[in-house]
């Protein structure tokens, strides 16, 4: 079971937190229909480290991304999700 | 004292195997009390049922596995090697029939040459029904023990726990460790799967510090709990999984046992470590050869410990099959404990070394000498037939001892994601670079030498360096050789002894091209047994090495997968089960429905009430009822399950315009609307209503069932897409219950009762009910004129109770669920899981009209692409009336039973204002077909109920009834 | 030489000690090119490469894995073998994969023990009831076969089951179809690879793809751990691996990989004899031939290609087996093991062309494609070999995402995790 640093909360059992979605796989308001559809739907999905977004849903309920490697499970950074944390 | 004489003095414990009683002595593990007693037939094995003893003396033991315990506690499969006999215990044999001495099943070992490994693949062919009728005899053949029927009486429990070091396995190695560590002053777990601490030493006679070992142990143990350190007995590491997350399962009562006051069978330990040391030791080799799983076939550490540390002699003619020094150790013991060592048969050369001279001078030692036959006599061993240097020589023995080397115990190792390395003396995978920066010490570290292992590991504990004085009747111990697989053996050699897999299964697997590891192991069965080949897994590599003539380990690797040693699913479910399932979600109001004697409806975790059924009345007359009452007079339902939130600030109106589909912001204090909420991908998942309550004030509700999902979307919409806004959520639904007042007389109810004018309906505000601050927002489900009355959480029983009074004195009273949703659906008002179904659009749901043309929401975007935005071909929300009867929920609409569906009838209802059946379905191009006639067909219920389509909506299509 | 399997071929070699069997398969070195290169042997990989062969004489074909065969999400699932969905897309698909089961081991020389033990989904409510009454109308209203049960008539099926009205999740009912079952999972590659062997199929393991060959938008070939093999078409059919290997091409999919677990008890006599499934729930529990009872939950919830699970999705997906089999509880378990399964952003699977010519995809099949092997190759052969999408795989395009023609079973919409 990973250990996720919350920020706020610092580290905790990940059945505490909640996957959301790839941060490259944001779909904002304002995009375009055809950016935003090809943002949700075509996934880098990489065999390797990517960012993710990921919410404390059973702790402070705050939001973070998670640099993570999909192989090793290696978290290699927590970084809370603010404006300068978004693409 | 050990050996014989000890044993006299523990306590004497009863038992009973197969329904005749015995004694055993307190401390002794079922195989143990059993050899003593003279059994040493056990159990069958799996395919050709034979005969099969005791092998082991531990968790690897393959052979000896028998039923424990009766009732709700039977535990098939026990290994005997690891069950501690307690007053009392039952054991019995399995997969045996009639008996486990005259078992019927032995035929199949007659026929062992037509069905080889995967002889299954070869034949029962034709239709399935006709493997079928195969399948049900090879079934009921297979499966070893019989399963327990009735539930579990025990409980299980889960425990979080931290440490700074967990140790794994308290031989000298784990003690010493974490000794030195508890005494510098970490935090120390040390676990271990045995009743005793000790592993090695209970069954070598070394002493450390001029200690003897097992004292030596026991007063380690001793002095790591005084160092605040905790040792946990029975207790096995079945698990290491990412993050340093050990799970550890401690066993509160044997097999089969009641459990003390704690009524706990088994705890499962989640232990977060800093670091993680492995003294997990390791497991003797068997050896290959026709006739090695006769009972009286052992391993040798296992007979040394059977000696030693309980006093119990296997055989008393020995012959002892060795191909490294152990087998040594092991005709000291048996020679010291009484027994005639017959034999030494060494696999080597030229053994040479003081213990073999010592040997020498003592029992008839063979050198280039191995097994190659076993003769039996009334299912136990009589003779073993020897090779000896070229000739073959035959001993009369009742025990065979074995050790064909040592294989390290490296799963936890591997199971954190570390890897092998190949250790080439040994012909043995020793632990190489790990992932969690786990180490393994002792044995399990391919390490032989005490002194050196007691230094080591002591450091690694974190003690300052040291030496240990060790003495060792038999001088320090060599690496264990491993003795080599002759490349042809006639008979059947076993290496799986559970699954009956012999060496020319896997030459035959290998024949047939199922040349990788895990190709050969799936298709021979070969560790895939209860004992997850820890005998076995060594001597299939070697095998598939030579007939690839490549070394071991490029011959591959199969995976360690948890658990270490098969767990009890009670234990990995811990609590949640029976009552404990799931959680139960009460309403507030709980005790109020219960007096009202309602039935309840599981809503997700929630139980609310369905129907209040009057003596007599059954729930679908009560709901009916119940619905009139709201048409004609006044009800009161519970909606306090709703979800509610509350959004404030400066922004509130922002978010929401990002949240809801349909307009908001420009919604009047004191007024609220109907909305609903899009997925990115542009289908509704949910709706509800909003209310302005202030100029920076909303109050948000939505479905029941989707609370948290929507409590989570709300989130992600605030803090991901829209960090900037100055906007709080509240989830009110945690604070605030809610009833609903409905029909023609509930604006004279409320009236009567808050004494202030009701609001209009789609208005809101506050006012008093009971003594108590309510909100009250004039919505209507049910069609009627109908407010929703919040109230705090703490508040509202009298509210409830004071709004219940007026209602009856109004002539009405509580309704619940079921009549709610016969209202609804005279409506046409979808609800989520039914109409909302997760693949709709607004349009489809005939609520296109209310969309933000202009965008500006989430799935705005998706809402554009074409297949969504065409209305052609799509389901559409229509209303159906039954021409003919009760209208079956669920059913297909068709044009004649028999017919590909166009929709279905989402959910059915007794109309409420008058006669008949009607429902709402999803038809396609519904919108335009209404007036179409046709078939609402239940294929499974064998209806079929001719409809007309229609609009969603039966009654009162002007909104007369809500409207002032 | 590998011959005929029968009972007679059987006793032979009884009396011979079994050495006329030759190998199921020849260790195959890269010989191209290929008419079609199939990466990914698992059995949708495999049964396409054989319909190729057998159904559409396309024998310069080979299938390159780049471990084992039946290493991935074949020899990983828990054999659930089926065709009663909802959507009437999947019914067709799986209801043609269902009839190719019935006649699988026959076609194939090779018992793959397909066992229509029965299907039985459970209904712990009202609702339950009626959703299951929904599915199983529509399934019959297509010819599929489904039957409602009562309580009494679920019990008789499975004595075992907690029918008490205290259960947590008291049963109410279910939804059986009959002709679904199990299957033995390494049986259905081996069979495959062995009779897809016999038509001239060259089954290359131990050879991963690295990379694509192209010519402009053309692809023309794989790159290799064993050299670079030309190909008039490559077909990827790499489940959990789907996402990786597009990308090696260039190629983002509206798939994530995520991990799913199962479990197995030591064998015990027959206890359990059809497969039962709640989605209340969340866990689906069968009992294997060698007497384990295989059952599995939800999957891990976040992306990774880890083939590890985490302990807790685990409990979970236990204590609801033994919510509902209370004897289950003193059974233990043997082994858990973990799969990548290719989590589509519907749940439906892609099957078809992808944006560069010459490159096609099979992937998608999230946690349940198992029961899809048979029918999904053959469709997916069809596909390779005509050019065209088979009417019935013609919905599972990859262009449905952009249009907005998703197939979404559980209508939880493109949120793998929550599905
Ligand atoms: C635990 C679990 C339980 C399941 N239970 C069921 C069930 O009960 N019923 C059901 O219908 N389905 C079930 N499934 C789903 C089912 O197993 C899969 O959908 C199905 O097996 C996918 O088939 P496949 O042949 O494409 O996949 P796989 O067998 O995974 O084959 C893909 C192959 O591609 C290979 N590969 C990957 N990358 C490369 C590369 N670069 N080069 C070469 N080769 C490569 C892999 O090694 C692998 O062998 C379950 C899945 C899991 C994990
Ligand atoms: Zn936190």
């Amino acid at each position: 079971m990973l250990l996720i640093d919350c920020p706020h909360c610092g580290p905790r059992a990940q059945e505490e937190f909640g996957y959301d979605r790839t941060l490259d796989s944001l779909v904002r308001i304002e995009d375009a229909p055809d950016a935003a559809m090809a943002a949700l739907y075509a996934r880098a999905n990489p065999r390797g480290e990517d960012d993710e977004i990921w919410r404390h849903t059973f702790g402070c309920r705050g939001w973070m991304v998670l640099r993570r490697d999909r192989v090793s499970h290696a978290i290699l950074s927590v970084r809370p999700l603010g404006p300068e944390a978004l693409p | 004292m050990t050996g014989p004489a000890a044993r006299l003095t523990r306590p004497l414990v009863r038992f009973r195997f197969d329904g005749r009683a015995y004694e055993a002595r307190a401390g002794d593990t079922l195989a143990a009390a059993l050899l003593a007693n003279g059994v040493t037939l056990v159990a069958r094995s799996f395919k050709y049922h034979r005969p099969r003893g005791i092998m082991a003396a531990g968790v690897e033991e393959p052979s000896a596995l028998v039923t424990v315990g009766t009732g709700g506690r039977r535990e098939p499969n026990t290994r005997a090697t690891d069950v501690i006999v307690y007053d009392g215990l039952e054991a019995f044999s399995q997969n045996a029939w009639p008996s486990l001495d005259l078992d019927l099943g032995a035929v199949n070992g007659w026929l062992a040459r037509l069905i080889p490994a995967g002889f299954y693949y070869k034949t029962f062919f034709g239709p399935p029904r006709r493997w079928m009728i195969y399948e049900r005899f090879i079934r009921k053949a297979a499966g070893l023990g019989a399963p327990p029927v009735e539930p579990d009486p025990d409980g299980f429990a889960h425990r979080a726990a931290f440490c700074d070091l967990l140790v794994v396995g308290a031989g000298p190695a784990g003690l010493a460790a974490a000794l030195a560590a508890a005494e510098a002053g970490q935090r120390v777990m040390l676990v271990e799967q045995d009743a005793r601490v000790g592993g090695a030493l209970l069954r070598d006679p070394v002493t450390i510090d001029g200690m003897a070992g097992v004292p030596w142990a026991e007063a380690a143990a001793q002095r790591i709990r005084m160092a605040g350190g905790r040792v946990l007995l029975r207790a096995t590491a079945n698990g290491y999984w990412d993050g340093n997350l050990v799970t550890v399962v401690e066993r509160l009562a044997e097999p089969g046992q009641a459990p003390g006051a704690s009524r706990l069978a088994q705890r499962l330990w989640k232990v977060r470590c800093g670091r993680v040391l492995l003294a997990t030791g390791a497991i003797e080799r068997p050896l290959a050869f026709a006739g090695n799983d006769r009972p009286g076939v052992m391993l040798s550490q296992a007979v040394r410990g059977y000696v030693r540390r309980f006093g119990v002699v296997p055989g008393r003619r020995a012959v002892i099959a060795t191909s490294h020094d152990d087998g040594y150790r092991t005709a000291f013991a048996l020679a010291e404990a009484g027994a005639e060592v017959v034999a030494v048969l060494d696999g080597r050369a030229t053994p040479e070394g003081d213990l073999v001279e010592r040997a020498r001078a003592r029992f008839p030692v063979f050198a280039a000498a191995r097994p190659i036959a076993t003769r039996t006599s009334g299912h136990r061993l009589a003779g073993v037939t020897a090779e000896v240097a070229g000739r073959t020589q035959a001993f009369a023995a009742d025990l065979l001892a074995m050790a064909g080397g040592q294989t390290p115990v490296v799963h936890l190792h591997k199971q954190a994601g570390g890897e092998l390395d190949w250790d080439e003396v040994t012909q043995a995978f020793v632990p190489g670079p790990s992932r969690q920066g786990q180490r393994s010490l002792g044995a399990a570290a391919g390490r032989s030498v005490l002194a050196a292992i007691l230094a080591e590991a002591w450091e690694a504990g974190g003690g300052a360096a040291r030496d240990f004085a060790v003495e060792d009747p038999c001088g320090p111990a060599q690496p264990a050789a491993a003795a080599v697989i002759p490349a042809r053996l006639p008979g059947k050699a076993f290496v799986d002894f559970q699954n009956d897999v012999t060496l020319d299964d896997i030459d035959l697997a290998w024949r047939e091209g199922y040349r990788s590891v895990e190709h050969l192991k799936r298709y021979t069965t070969l560790g895939m047994a209860t004992d997850q080949g820890k005998t076995s897994n060594m001597a299939a590599l070697a095998r598939l090495a030579q007939a690839q003539g490549v070394a071991i380990p490029q011959a591959g690797l199969t995976t360690f997968r948890p658990p270490y040693t098969p767990t009890t699913l009670g234990a990995f479910a811990g609590p949640a089960v029976g009552d404990h399932a799931g959680p139960v979600r009460r309403l507030r109001l709980h005790a109020a429905h219960e007096a009202l004697g309602a039935i309840w409806l599981p809503s997700g975790y929630w139980f609310r009430p369905r129907a209040y059924p009057q003596p007599g009345e059954t729930p679908g007359e009560a709901s009916l009822r119940e619905a009139r009452m709201v048409r004609s007079r006044v009800g009161l339902v519970d909606v306090s399950t709703l979800a509610t939130f509350e959004i404030a600030g400066p922004d509130a109106a922002a978010l929401l315009e990002r949240v809801c589909a349909t307009t908001v912001g420009r919604l009047a204090v004191g007024r609220g609307r109907y909305t609903f909420m899009l997925r990115e991908d542009g289908l509704v998942f949910d709706d509800g209503t909003v209310w302005r309550i202030a100029e920076e004030r909303f109050l948000l509700t939505s479905s029941t069932g989707g609370a948290d999902r929507m409590a989570q979307h709300l989130s992600y919409v605030r803090n991901v897409l829209a960090p900037d806004l100055r906007v709080s959520v509240v989830n009110l639904q945690e604070h605030h219950c809610a009833a609903a007042l409905a029909g023609p007389r509930a604006t004279a109810v409320l009236e009567r009762l808050t004494g202030d004018a009701a609001p209009l309906h789609m208005h809101c505000h506050r006012t008093a009910i009971a003594g108590t601050a309510v909100l009250v927002l004039a919505a209507s489900y049910s069609g009627e004129r109908a407010f929703e009355v919040y109230a705090p959480g703490d508040r509202i029983a009298a509210v409830w109770a004071a709004l219940l009074a007026a209602a009856q004195e109004a002539g009405g009273g509580a309704y619940g669920l079921d009549a709610m949703d016969h209202l609804r659906v005279e409506k046409g008002h979808v609800v989520v899981g039914a109409e909302v179904d997760g693949r709709g659009t607004p349009a489809d749901l005939g609520l296109g009209g209310m969309v933000r043309k202009a965008g500006g929401f989430v799935g705005w975007q998706g809402l554009q692409r074409p297949v969504l935005a065409d209305p052609a071909g799509r389901r559409h929300l229509v209303g159906v009336e039954s021409l003919a009867g009760p209208l079956p929920e669920g059913a297909m609409l068709v044009g004649r039973a028999g017919d590909e569906p166009q929709g279905h009838v989402t959910t059915a209802a007794p109309r409420v204002a008058g006669e008949g059946w009607i429902g709402l379905a999803l038809l396609r191009d519904g919108a335009s077909r209404h007036g179409e006639t046709l078939h609402a067909w239940s294929a499974t219920r064998g209806l079929d109920v001719p409809v007309r389509i229609g609009p969603p909506l039966f009654y009162d299509p002007e909104g007369a009834r809500y409207r002032d | 030489m590998s011959g005929r399997y029968s009972a007679l071929a059987l006793l032979r070699g009884a009396l011979g000690g079994h050495r006329h069997w030759g190998r199921a398969w020849r260790a195959a070195e890269p010989d191209g090119p290929y008419d079609v290169v199939v990466i990914g042997g698992g059995g949708h990989g495999l049964a396409t490469a054989y319909y190729l062969a057998s159904q559409h004489g396309v024998r310069k074909v080979a299938v390159v894995e780049k471990g084992w065969i039946g290493g991935g999400n074949t020899g990983r699932n828990t054999t659930i073998v089926r065709s009663n969905y909802r959507q009437p897309q999947l019914q067709r698909l799986l209801e043609h994969s269902l009839k190719l089961w019935e006649g699988l081991s026959d076609e194939l020389n090779y018992n793959v023990m397909f066992s229509p033990r029965g299907a039985l989904f459970l209904g712990h409510s009202d609702a339950d009831m009626t959703r299951l009454a929904e599915r199983g109308d529509s399934l019959r209203a297509m010819g599929i076969d489904a039957e409602l049960l009562d309580l009494a008539a679920v019990r008789r099926l499975v004595p075992l089951l907690d029918c008490s009205p205290t259960a947590r999740w008291p049963v109410q009912g279910g939804l059986i179809q009959r002709r679904g079952g199990t299957a033995r999972h390494d049986a259905v590659a081996w069979g495959y690879a062995r009779a897809a062997d016999r038509l001239g199929v060259d089954i290359i393991e131990n050879c991963e793809v690295t990379g694509f060959t192209r010519q402009g938008d053309a692809v023309t070939g794989v790159e290799t751990t064993r050299g670079t093999i030309a190909a008039g078409k490559v077909a990827i059919c790499v489940a959990g691996h789907s996402g990786h290997v597009a990308g090696l091409a260039g190629i983002r999919l509206p798939i994530e990989s995520h991990t799913l677990q199962a479990y197995v008890t030591e064998p015990v006599k027959p206890m359990i004899d059809t497969v039962i499934m709640s989605q209340s729930l969340h866990c689906y529990i069968s009992q294997s031939d060698k007497g384990g009872i295989v059952a599995g939950g939800d999957p891990d919830g976040f992306p990774s290609y880890a083939q590890r699970g985490q302990p807790m999705r685990l409990e979970d997906a236990i204590a609801q087996a033994i919510a509902l089999v209370p004897a289950l509880s003193r059974l233990r378990m043997v082994r858990c093991w973990s799969g990548v399964t290719d989590m589509s952003f519907d749940g439906s699977p892609i099957i078809g062309d992808l944006p560069l010519r010459n490159l096609h995809l099979n992937g998608g099949w999230c946690y349940g494609g198992f029961k899809a092997t048979p029918g999904s190759g053959h469709l997916y052969a069809h596909h390779l070999a005509t050019g065209s999408p088979h009417p019935i795989a013609a919905p599972f395009d990859l262009a449905r995402f952009a249009v907005g023609r998703t197939i979404d079973e559980a209508g939880v919409g493109p949120m793998p995790q929550h599905r």
